[in-house]
């Protein structure tokens, strides 16, 4: 199996983008990775692009081609890839074992969401075809609601507390503020996460991340020609993806995302680490119970001890494992098939040095982790400036 | 829209009497017709009637709502542990928000879940209800 290197990131300012369709965002996003690839387009051999419901945000199906002809493609493979909110971590998987296999050398890994075309209750049902429909969405379930669910039961195991799910969201917000490309560049204080409106109690507004229209993109190609490329190509280390029921209810423990726990340990194994030696991490921060969860799932700190580690600054810039560095879903912004390859741009860009007022100094290894539904499907991804 | 018809007729008997599903090898139970056991890859699954009591495993009050609920919230969603452990996902009924709690007893109650349209599909099926104490 070969290795793979990232060579070349964009991405576009994210947020309501009321003067740009779905293809503009992505040729945006593209044309960007590829100028910072220093490659011309012919030189991509394919495109994998996660898109999770044009069909219903924009009543497109069949974005792949569409894209690939809007980026002047000429008629190379294009894929698109349908996860949820892990449609383009899973895209960026499958682009990274394409090259691994010697199919192809050079590929383009996206992802693209247009959400501000239909009103906010059309986004949540949305949303919530990511769960079970017949069994969880049919009855009035939403995807904050089983979040909820899952929040609540986590404060009652564990003793989580309000005040630190609003922590999840501060920080965020404080790192976006330093990002020029985040949807949320203002900080907020935890009474203000309080006092917001209700979604799904025990999570108020600021608890959720936004909805967001946006698109990254990344340029992979095979590690032994990277250095052709790219000054400090940033190498993938190692990556994992598991499933989990597609209900919650189907889950013996709702407070332990099962699929975050299995990804991640296949990713480590891979890459011959341990969670200690992250020194940087993007994670889905879809909810600010999930990046809490998420802390203990990764084997960042013991079961039930997110909510301290948050509460004790482990994960702020300067902190143990900076978490989010970019704002995360909650700040930068949550166009659902763009966040995984947006992760992709911010770990990329922090192992080079480049990640601005944002910078954690002398970061080497990275994480990605992306969760689709209400925890069905989890990819991690670890990547390092030193290849393996 | 989809049509929606011949889906909601396959899983009325379902949603209409509480039937779920049982693998007779390793006596695991789903609230959904599965044809494969989840737990021990059996294909040997039967039809079952699930118990129609149960308690609050956990519960959110639903207050952005969804476009087919609109006008109808906030809401009570839960997930509720029935008597031999199936676990289902369920709107709780006849009960303030402010009334519901993690384990408290709750029984099934026959409901309107929704409408496609005005004139569209009526869709029925169960929700939950805390049990009034008698004595």
């Amino acid at each position: 199996m070969r290795d793979v290197a990232v060579i070349g990131v964009g991405m576009t300012k994210f947020g309501e983008r009321w003067d740009k369709q779905l293809r503009d965002l992505f040729v945006e996003a593209a044309n960007e990775a590829l100028k910072d690839a220093n490659i011309g387009r012919d030189e991509v051999q394919a495109l994998f692009v996660g898109n999770f419901s044009a069909g219903s945000f924009v009543g497109q199906e069949h974005v792949a081609p569409l894209l690939a002809d809007y980026l002047s493609l000429k008629s190379k493979p294009a894929f698109r890839i349908e996860s949820a909110c892990a449609s383009s971590g899973m895209a960026f998987n499958l682009a990274c074992m394409a090259i691994a296999s010697g199919i192809y050398d050079i590929v383009m890994v996206g992802g693209v969401e247009k959400m501000t075309d239909v009103s906010v209750p059309e986004i949540t049902s949305v949303h919530a075809k990511a769960m079970d429909v017949e069994w969880e969405s049919f009855f009035g379930l939403t995807l904050p609601a089983a979040f909820a669910l899952i929040a609540r039961r986590h404060m009652i195991q564990y003793g989580t507390k309000p005040e630190q799910l609003a922590m999840v969201s501060v920080k965020n917000h404080r790192n976006a503020a330093k990002n020029p490309l985040a949807q949320f560049q203002f900080e907020v204080t935890i009474e203000r996460v309080l006092a917001s409106p209700i979604v799904s109690d025990p999570l108020h507004v600021l608890d959720c991340s936004p909805i967001t229209d946006g698109a990254a993109a990344v340029i992979l190609c095979s590690a032994d020609i990277a250095k052709k490329y790219a000054d400090t190509p940033i190498y993938v280390l190692g990556f994992g993806v598991a499933s989990d029921s597609i209900a919650l209810h189907d889950r013996s423990d709702i407070t332990t995302l099962g699929a975050v726990v299995k990804a991640s340990r296949q990713a480590y194994k891979m890459a011959g680490i341990e969670p200690k030696n992250i020194d940087v991490a993007e994670l889905h921060d879809n909810f600010t119970i999930t990046e809490i969860i998420s802390y203990e799932d990764l084997g960042f700190c013991e079961k039930g001890k997110g909510g301290l580690m948050i509460q004790e600054g482990e994960t702020e810039i300067g902190g143990r494992i900076p978490v989010n560095t970019s704002g995360g879903l909650k700040a930068r912004g949550n166009p659902i098939g763009a966040t995984g390859v947006a992760q992709v741009v911010e770990i990329v860009q922090q192992l080079r040095g480049e990640a601005g007022k944002r910078q954690v100094s002398g970061a080497e290894v990275g994480m990605t982790q992306n969760i689709g539904g209400s925890g069905s499907t989890c990819v991690v991804h670890i990547f390092g400036r030193q290849r393996r | 829209m989809m049509p929606k018809s011949p889906r909601i007729w396959q899983l009325a008997e379902r949603r209409y009497r509480l039937l779920g599903s049982k693998c007779t090898v390793c006596g695991k139970t789903s609230v959904g017709p599965r044809s494969v056991c989840p737990i021990c890859n059996s294909e040997k699954i039967e039809t079952i009637q699930l118990p129609s009591t149960g308690t609050i495993y956990s519960y959110t009050v639903v207050h952005a709502l969804p476009a087919e609920k609109s006008g109808y919230g906030p809401y009570i969603m839960a997930i509720v542990e029935l008597e031999d452990g199936t676990k289902l996902t369920a709107e709780i009924v006849d009960c303030e928000p402010e009334d519901v709690k993690i384990g408290m007893p709750v029984e099934l109650a026959f409901r309107l879940i929704g409408q496609e349209s005005e004139h569209g599909i009526i869709y029925y099926g169960y929700k939950f209800r805390p049990i009034i104490s008698r004595t």
